[in-house]
């Protein structure tokens, strides 16, 4: 990517930003290499230990300030499992907070200058939604057996459309990873490469001015973004837990 | 001029494939429209709307998305 750059007329290639550079020198990315995502995903696990545990470790009855946005968000993330997956879905809500404690701090921190947005490399996502996919699906057959298959079936429309639809429900199932992924990678990326793009404009001295507006709007912009995807991606995984355990038909 | 037609193609083919942005821009659009709508005419409700709200424009996004990446993969992976 880096050698396409040199002839686009861009003074850094908007893309530069997502190459993975191994740490303690080397060339080659291996499994085990410490690269730049394994430091940014360090730093977002150590930011939620600082939230969650170094900010709550007083437990005062009058919360300070960083007990109160814990608080925050912990009863934020509780009453959207309650809400969306019912009662007995409670019992995921650790690793739904997991989740989206982990989008969250990875977004806000890809956002800060010369970071790196783990969550721009669908290879992160994919992982991240893939569990969901494989933990409801086995969820579901466990909870349900058989009737799980139920789901496609859907015994609300006329007969004979319900071979069609079955076979379109069935392909909407799997689709659901590379969707959930996607949109979260998608999002981040574009948004990061529309930053470098505008930033790339301020080598013309007449744009610059506008640059410096555009890229802060932009800024704006893509923090309400990673909130937000950390949102979605988080009530995405309700509602697909829903089908595992909740007894809701749509 | 430099290049060849399977690199004119690569960059057209990527042009063409960002008009299914404007499909989820419409798409968008109409959910987060329509629940301002609702949500003017009877605003008590609204809060309790507003995970469907994200939710509708997650699945509407999604299909842009796709179209994202198609560009994407056609500038860089084919």
């Amino acid at each position: 990517m880096a050698t396409e750059g040199e002839g686009s007329g861009f003074a850094i290639h908007p893309m530069d930003q997502f190459v993975i550079k191994p740490l303690f020198g080397g060339e080659h990315v291996h499994w085990y290499t410490i690269s730049n995502v394994t430091l940014w995903m360090a730093l977002a696990v150590l930011c939620i230990v600082l939230l969650l545990v170094v900010g709550t470790a007083k437990r005062s009855i009058i919360p300070s300030r960083v007990q109160s946005v814990a608080e925050l968000v912990y009863g934020f993330i509780y009453n959207m499992v309650e809400e969306v997956t019912g009662h007995d879905g409670v019992k995921y809500f650790p690793y739904v907070m997991t989740l989206f404690l982990f989008i969250l701090f990875s977004n806000l921190l890809g956002l800060l200058p010369m970071s790196f947005a783990t969550t721009s490399h669908v290879a992160v996502t994919v992982v991240l939604a893939l569990m969901v996919f494989v933990g409801v699906t086995v969820l579901g057959f466990m909870r349900k057996g058989v009737g799980f298959l139920g789901m496609f079936w859907v015994s609300s429309a006329p007969l004979a459309l319900r071979p069609i639809l079955a076979l379109i429900e069935v392909i909407s199932y799997f689709v659901r990873p590379v969707s959930h992924s996607i949109r979260l990678a998608g999002n981040i990326l574009a948004g990061h490469a529309v930053i470098k793009v505008i930033a790339g404009f301020a080598t013309l001295v007449v744009a610059s001015p506008f640059v410096v507006g555009a890229v802060g709007a932009i800024y704006g912009l893509e923090l309400l973004v990673a909130v937000v995807q950390a949102y979605v991606f988080t009530i995405l995984t309700c509602v697909y837990l829903r089908d595992a355990v909740g007894d809701a038909h749509h | 001029m430099e290049g060849d037609i399977a690199q004119m193609g690569k960059f057209i083919g990527a042009g063409l494939a960002t008009i299914g942005l404007g499909g989820a821009g419409i798409g968008v659009g109409t959910i987060a429209g329509n629940f301002l709508a609702g949500a003017l005419r009877n605003p008590s409700a609204a809060p309790g709307q507003m995970a469907n709200l994200f939710v509708g424009i997650a699945f509407a996004e999604a299909l842009g998305i796709f179209s994202f990446l198609i560009a994407l993969l056609l500038m860089f992976a084919v």
